[in-house]
């Protein structure tokens, strides 16, 4: 393949004014850039929805403290877990998805070009009609409010009576156009995978990055439409007098409870499959061995898709089910840990016998394994319903669902940064300041969510804007508080690493983690067109078939 | 670069993906057969639950005509997509305005119902609960037909045009897998709203 005998240099692109490199990027189509878009839109909501934590633990570092009102505390918890589900998480793995399958399975761009870069302005479309109503929910007269009805919007909260204005409406319109804007991106990723290919690029050759991926889109095509449809009735009731989750004409709220949640689990193994993803890419290269057990990670991910399609109840185990269907979502919900146990003994298999390089990438990985398992054991027991109903609605589910959410999917994200910022910018991250990144982050996380079980175990409910001193919560709350600041200033280390490195760092070369999908074979960053000649691959490590063409992998598989 | 720069092997023979176009439109269907499944759920959880009337069964009545005008416009839509893959261009264009004429009189039909519906017996959206049901699964339905109607006016002034020629076929049959999701949609639909929740 002779790719690197045609490069763009991209010092063309600074002569051009500032006009015309706007104008490139509002109007391209290019899958790079699109993924480029997605990841700094979402890490500019991750900003906005980080101080909306801050603000949270501001208020419950004391008893009775009153650092924001009731009020502001009601729509700071909704808007910072709206923001991050729907604004961080979602847009930053599509961003990733976007610009890496394309590269490694050999394709020049998506199957649908316009397409993605459409998805890609309605989810922007989304996430500003949020906030938006920061200004226009009242009405255009400057005195909006933000949306405060939690990010699952119970009814009857919802309803025209309980919330005026048109704060619910703005969350509503925004979940509804960013959710058009997922399934339109998860159809593109599908049919780029399965229609794409380069020559010899067979399913069971894929990098399992691609597989998860497309696992991942198809779910969001089951997910994201039944929180579209709830979404599409909310507006009925509201706007048109509809009475689907009006109890007052026989409506139900707990309709509405069904149809969020059917889309609220499958949505948490939308946003860690390609989590899964990332690991499944990065340890193997860090352990110089190629994946334990592919196969199996690709059938247990399919049968993660299939079985968390039908563990949504147990976040309703407090509603009042019959004990049929307690015992069925109690089961289902630890059939669910099988397969993800499957998955961390094969990366764990991977590592063993291995020659760890611990890098920063490596670091986070590593970390994303312990946390994740921990999150999941946590996820267990609140799959046990007895335990459930003590504890649901308390710091204990906060702590674990965070667990989950920082503790597994944005490691796995650090991870990925640190590990792929190389191949779109062509340079590495500061390995030091990535090592102050990880380790602050690392105290600073365990910090706060390890000791948030523990108010949680002794009572202390979620959602509440301040609560009563000598219950036993005080110093923990204050010790959380100060573990989000120490997380608070390890982001901060990561964003300067971003902007240094960028122009400060090391040149990356083609290839420098020596790894063996596509994706390196090409410059860094890649040409406008990726791959000036189609490969054709004959094993699941084109690489190494390339670096060691005496023992190619072919030769195994 | 240069270490690895060893040629990629041949390409294997035989190296044929799918359309992607019709990868697209069924991942589409997957979508659009979760929302309309949400919907038809709520329908069925409040059959029977309305505090007020009408009630189904005193006013809807079975649009036995119409439904049979959507189901035969699936299968003029299926010979035009045969007569356009076999070059044909007279046949197709017959067909295809045929279709969009049967599926015209569904939308009428609808059209007619509600009409009925709203100014004879006073059930609308916000009525009761089965007017908020049946009028958002319909109304729901009746959406993709005339989302459908339009797509399929469009190709047929680019049939006017004489640009819609055997080599486009693989299109035509990627708007003809649409057509028939709506099609058997409105079985379903019909099943719940005519036959079950009545
Ligand atoms: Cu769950």
């Amino acid at each position: 393949m002779s790719s690197n005998a045609i490069t763009v240099p991209g010092v063309q692109i600074d002569e051009k004014p500032w006009v015309d490199i706007l104008h490139e990027w509002v109007t391209t189509v290019d899958h790079k850039r699109l993924g480029i878009l997605y990841i700094g839109y979402a890490l500019l909501f991750l900003v906005v929805g980080g101080i909306e934590a801050i603000i949270i633990r501001i208020q419950l570092m004391y008893p009775h403290n009153d650092f924001v009102s009731p009020q502001v505390f009601n729509r700071m918890f909704t808007m910072h877990g709206t923001t991050m589900i729907f604004f961080v998480a979602m847009p930053i793995l599509f961003g990733f998805a976007n610009y890496l399958v394309p590269v490694m399975i050999g394709a020049r761009d998506m199957a649908f070009p316009r397409l993605n870069a459409f998805s890609f302005w309605l989810s922007a479309l989304g996430g500003f009609l949020l906030y938006f109503s920061l200004v226009g929910a009242n009405g255009l007269y400057g005195a909006g409010n933000a949306p405060d009805v939690g990010w699952w919007a119970y009814a009857p909260l919802t309803a025209p009576a309980f919330s005026l204005g048109h704060s619910s409406d703005y969350w509503t319109l925004a979940l509804l156009v960013s959710g058009f804007g997922s399934i339109g991106t998860a159809i593109n990723i599908i049919a780029t995978i399965l229609c794409l290919r380069c020559p010899g690029m067979t399913l069971g050759r894929m990098p399992l990055l691609v597989w998860l991926n497309l696992v991942m889109s198809g779910m969001v095509l089951i997910t994201i439409t039944p929180l579209s449809a709830a979404q599409i009735m909310l507006l009925v009731d509201r706007y048109l007098g509809g009475h689907f989750f009006d109890a007052q004409a026989g409506g139900s709220a707990v309709l509405w409870m069904h149809f969020f949640w059917i889309f609220g689990h499958p949505e948490v193994y939308v946003l860690i499959i390609p989590c899964f993803a990332f690991m499944s890419e990065i340890i193997p290269v860090f352990s110089r061995k190629p994946i334990f057990g592919y196969p199996v990670m690709v059938a247990a991910t399919i049968c993660i898709g299939f079985v968390s399609m039908s563990v949504w109840a147990h976040h309703m185990f407090t509603v009042g089910m019959n004990s049929y269907a307690n015992s069925f979502f109690a089961i289902t919900t630890m059939a669910v840990g099988v397969p993800t146990g499957i998955k961390i003994f094969n990366w764990i298999g991977t590592m063993w016998g291995g020659r760890i390089q611990f890098k920063t990438p490596m670091l986070f990985s590593i970390a994303f394994l312990f946390q994740f398992l921990i999150a999941g054991l946590t996820g267990i027991m609140l799959g046990c319903v007895p335990f459930d109903w003590q504890l649901s609605l308390s710091y204990f589910v906060v702590a674990h669902f965070h667990y989950v959410i920082v503790g597994g999917i944005l490691f796995a994200l650090f991870g990925a940064f640190y590990y792929w910022y190389p191949k779109f910018t062509g340079r590495m991250l500061s390995e030091t300041l990535g090592k102050w990144h990880f380790w602050l982050f690392l105290i600073g996380f365990h910090m706060t969510f390890d000791l948030m079980h523990i108010p949680g175990l002794l009572g202390m409910p979620r959602r509440i804007y301040t609560y009563e001193p000598g219950r036993g919560w005080d110093t923990l709350n204050l010790l959380i508080t100060i573990g989000a600041f120490i997380q608070t200033i390890a982001v901060l280390v990561f964003v300067a690493n971003l902007l240094i490195s960028y122009f400060k760092g090391d040149k990356a070369g083609n290839d420098p983690w020596d790894a063996w999908t596509l994706e390196w074979s090409i410059s860094s960053p890649p040409p406008a067109y990726n791959f000036a000649s189609i490969p054709v691959v004959t094993s699941r490590r084109p690489l190494w078939d390339m670096k060691h063409p005496e023992d190619p992998d072919s030769r195994y598989e | 670069m240069s270490a690895i720069a060893s040629p990629f092997p041949e390409a294997p023979p035989n190296w044929n993906l799918p359309y992607r176009g019709k990868v697209a439109m069924a991942c589409l269907i997957i979508a659009e057969s979760a929302i309309f499944t949400i919907f038809v759920v709520a329908y069925l959880f409040y059959v029977g639950k309305s505090l007020s009337g009408p009630t189904p069964r005193e006013v809807l009545e079975v649009p036995i005509f119409y439904t049979i005008c959507l189901l035969s416009s699936s299968l003029t839509m299926h010979f035009a997509a045969k007569s356009l893959a076999r070059d044909r261009a007279g046949a197709f264009l017959g067909l295809w305005l045929f279709t969009i004429v049967l599926g015209g009189l569904f939308l009428f039909g609808t059209a007619q119902e509600w009409h009925r519906l709203i100014y004879e017996h006073g059930l609308t959206i916000s009525t009761n609960l089965f007017g908020t049901t049946y009028y958002s699964l319909v109304g729901l339905h009746a959406f993709h037909v005339t989302a459908g109607l339009i797509m399929l006016l469009a190709v047929a002034i680019f049939a006017f045009a004489g640009r819609v020629r055997m080599q486009e076929s693989h299109r035509v049959e990627v708007l003809a897998m649409y057509w028939h999701f709506v099609d058997a949609v409105w079985v379903v639909v019909f099943t719940v709203v005519y036959v079950l929740g009545r």
